[in-house]
């Protein structure tokens, strides 16, 4: 790694959809103050921006919507890695693929736009992206605007102690686990009381189609009426990013990284961790199915899907230089074992 | 509901307990779950993340990887066989409100709704103990049961945008204080400057749910007054 020669990389967005923002890893421990965790869409794919650069997970990256962003390096140099879903990107007039890390030098201009899949994609720089802070951290509370911010139009960005790191450029692997979900794991509740008793056979049965009515607050879907089993309301109560919330209107919405967070709508279902990062890169159009799992699944299920991702981020955390190198000298050993198995009698 | 057994416990997703005391709010009903939540804040069991208190109940978020609903639901038992209150370690705060007419789009409309005149609603508001039951909305909502039966009004019919921060609202038997523009439906009654949401870090909200809290009426002089010492003290931190 290079330690770039100017202290910061300046860089400006020249257009940028809505819902644009910067993002840590997300602020925990403030909801009974009414302040959900926000952060990352997808935190899997904003790790791994991170991980491809060796620096640690939690940190600030831009998140892009599917309104894009185009940004130009307008000085210093700074290596870059993106990632989430599969985005067009465009490093100065050459296509790269949608995970990649690439450097981008005085005068690149970069790229994000949507693609065939996904909703939400990241960009972080190898250095600090500068950006305010609220609660000690930097992710965007959407409907506030608390914590690093929006970006817009115009709008200048800037990395400290930027590092060039030619070692890690190259193209990433897009895992399994990164897909957007189509079938959606639930444990059901805690609300199933409230519903009629054909609603959860419906939400079991049917499938639900992702809407335009999609932000960091959550996702309203379309699909059959899930109907409450009278009008009787019931008091305010916590809500989860994960929670499958149904209006007066029997139209199910799912709560997502910017959700309120108590509500009086009841709940049908909650979706078990392992998979909302999948959900949040489903687009309006897509389809979704519910499955029904028991709580201990769900566990088991967060368990298995911790130990996948903290597997992945690691091997894309090693250098590419670095993997050539492990990779040639495990040929010289197997190699030389091989021989002198060889010569053994 | 008759027959039922409180607590009861339920699952919410992999990562969270939902711990309920009833089905009706009632200040008996939150005292109980704000006994609880201080309860875990003094020995909180393993893996847990963060709790939740609401009017009714709680929800208890943790790390899957370290514990689960079961082991969750144990430590509440035990901690549960110590019955107490929660209400009453709370501290009490001061919020400052100014009444003037622009600041009130919907005082009138609420005397005449519960037959009293502007300054009977004014002096009622401000009698009255409140708790903080609950925090929603948006950061800094903190929701404050307490309103006097004589000024209860019921929401409006539908939201009415870009409120101004500090708003003082009230609807049937709560209140709050808007830290942010937002649309609102209920109705408004005065404007404070005393910040609900701080820029301190560490400790970004001047309630914690169960805190008491009192109204003060102050006039335009001494509220613009304090939003002129507010944004000296921003300037002269930034």
């Amino acid at each position: 790694m290079i330690a770039s020669t100017m202290r910061e990389a300046r860089l400006s967005v020249r257009s940028c959809g809505p819902l644009v923002s910067y993002q840590d890893g997300g602020r925990f421990g403030m909801m009974r103050f009414g302040v959900p965790h926000s952060g990352p869409m997808d935190s899997l794919a904003h790790a791994a921006a991170h991980a491809a650069l060796g620096q640690p997970h939690d940190a600030t990256a831009i998140e892009i919507s599917m309104g894009g962003l185009e940004i130009v390096c307008e000085s210093g140099s700074v290596t870059c890695g993106i990632t989430g879903g599969g985005f067009h990107v465009v490093h100065s007039g050459t296509g790269a693929a949608p995970w990649c890390v690439r450097t981008l030098r005085a005068g690149d201009v970069l790229s994000v736009h949507p693609g065939s899949w996904g909703s939400w994609a990241y960009l972080a720089f190898a250095g600090e992206l500068l950006c305010n802070r609220w609660g000690g951290r930097t992710s965007t509370h959407s409907p506030s605007g608390l914590g690093g911010g929006m970006l817009a139009r115009g709008a200048e960005v800037v990395v400290r102690n930027p590092q060039v790191s030619e070692e890690r450029e190259g193209d990433l692997p897009v895992p399994h686990l990164a897909r957007a979900r189509t079938i959606v794991r639930v444990v059901l509740g805690p609300q199933t009381a409230q519903f009629a008793p054909d609603a959860t056979a419906t939400l079991l049965r049917e499938s639900f189609a992702v809407t335009s009515r999609y932000d960091r607050m959550g996702m309203r879907l379309a699909g059959p009426a899930l109907h409450l089993r009278d009008a009787l309301s019931i008091p305010s109560e916590p809500l989860v990013r994960g929670s499958v919330q149904v209006g007066g209107d029997g139209v199910a919405s799912i709560l997502l990284a910017d959700h309120q967070t108590t509500g009086g709508y009841p709940k049908i279902a909650t979706i078990v961790s392992s998979d909302i990062d999948g959900v949040a890169q489903l687009q309006p159009r897509d389809r979704v199915r519910f499955q029904s799992v028991s709580a201990g699944e769900g566990v088991l299920l967060a368990r298995s899907h911790a130990e996948s991702t903290r597997r992945y981020l690691g091997d894309i955390a090693v250098s590419r230089v670095t993997l050539d190198d492990r990779l040639m000298q495990e040929n010289l050993i197997s190699g030389v074992v091989a021989s002198a198995e060889a010569s053994t009698p | 509901m008759s027959g039922e057994a409180w607590p009861r416990f339920t699952p919410v997703a992999d990562h969270a307990l939902l711990v309920s005391f009833g089905d009706s709010i009632s200040d008996e009903t939150s005292s109980v779950v704000l006994g609880l939540d201080r309860a875990l804040a003094e020995a909180p069991p393993p893996g847990i993340a963060e709790c939740i208190p609401a009017l009714v109940n709680l929800l208890i978020d943790f790390d899957p990887l370290v514990t689960d609903h079961e082991q969750v639901r144990a430590h509440v038992e035990r901690l549960l066989r110590t019955p107490r209150r929660g209400t009453t370690n709370g501290q009490l705060r001061e919020v400052e409100v100014c009444y003037d007419e622009d600041f009130a789009p919907d005082l009138e409309a609420v005397a005449r709704a519960v037959g009293l005149s502007v300054d009977e609603v004014v002096g009622c508001h401000q009698q009255a103990d409140y708790v903080v039951r609950m925090y929603g909305f948006a950061p800094g909502y903190a929701y404050l049961s307490g309103v006097p039966p004589e000024i209860q009004v019921p929401r409006k019919p539908s939201a009415v945008r870009d409120i101004a921060a500090g708003s003082v609202l009230i609807a049937g038997p709560q209140c709050l204080v808007s830290t942010l523009t937002m649309p609102t439906g209920w109705s408004i009654i005065g404007r404070s400057p005393t910040r609900i949401l701080l820029p301190d870090d560490r400790a970004p909200f001047l309630f914690a749910v169960g805190d008491m809290v009192r109204f003060k009426q102050i006039d335009r002089s001494q509220y613009e007054a304090r939003k002129l010492a507010e944004r000296d003290d921003r300037e002269h931190h930034a």
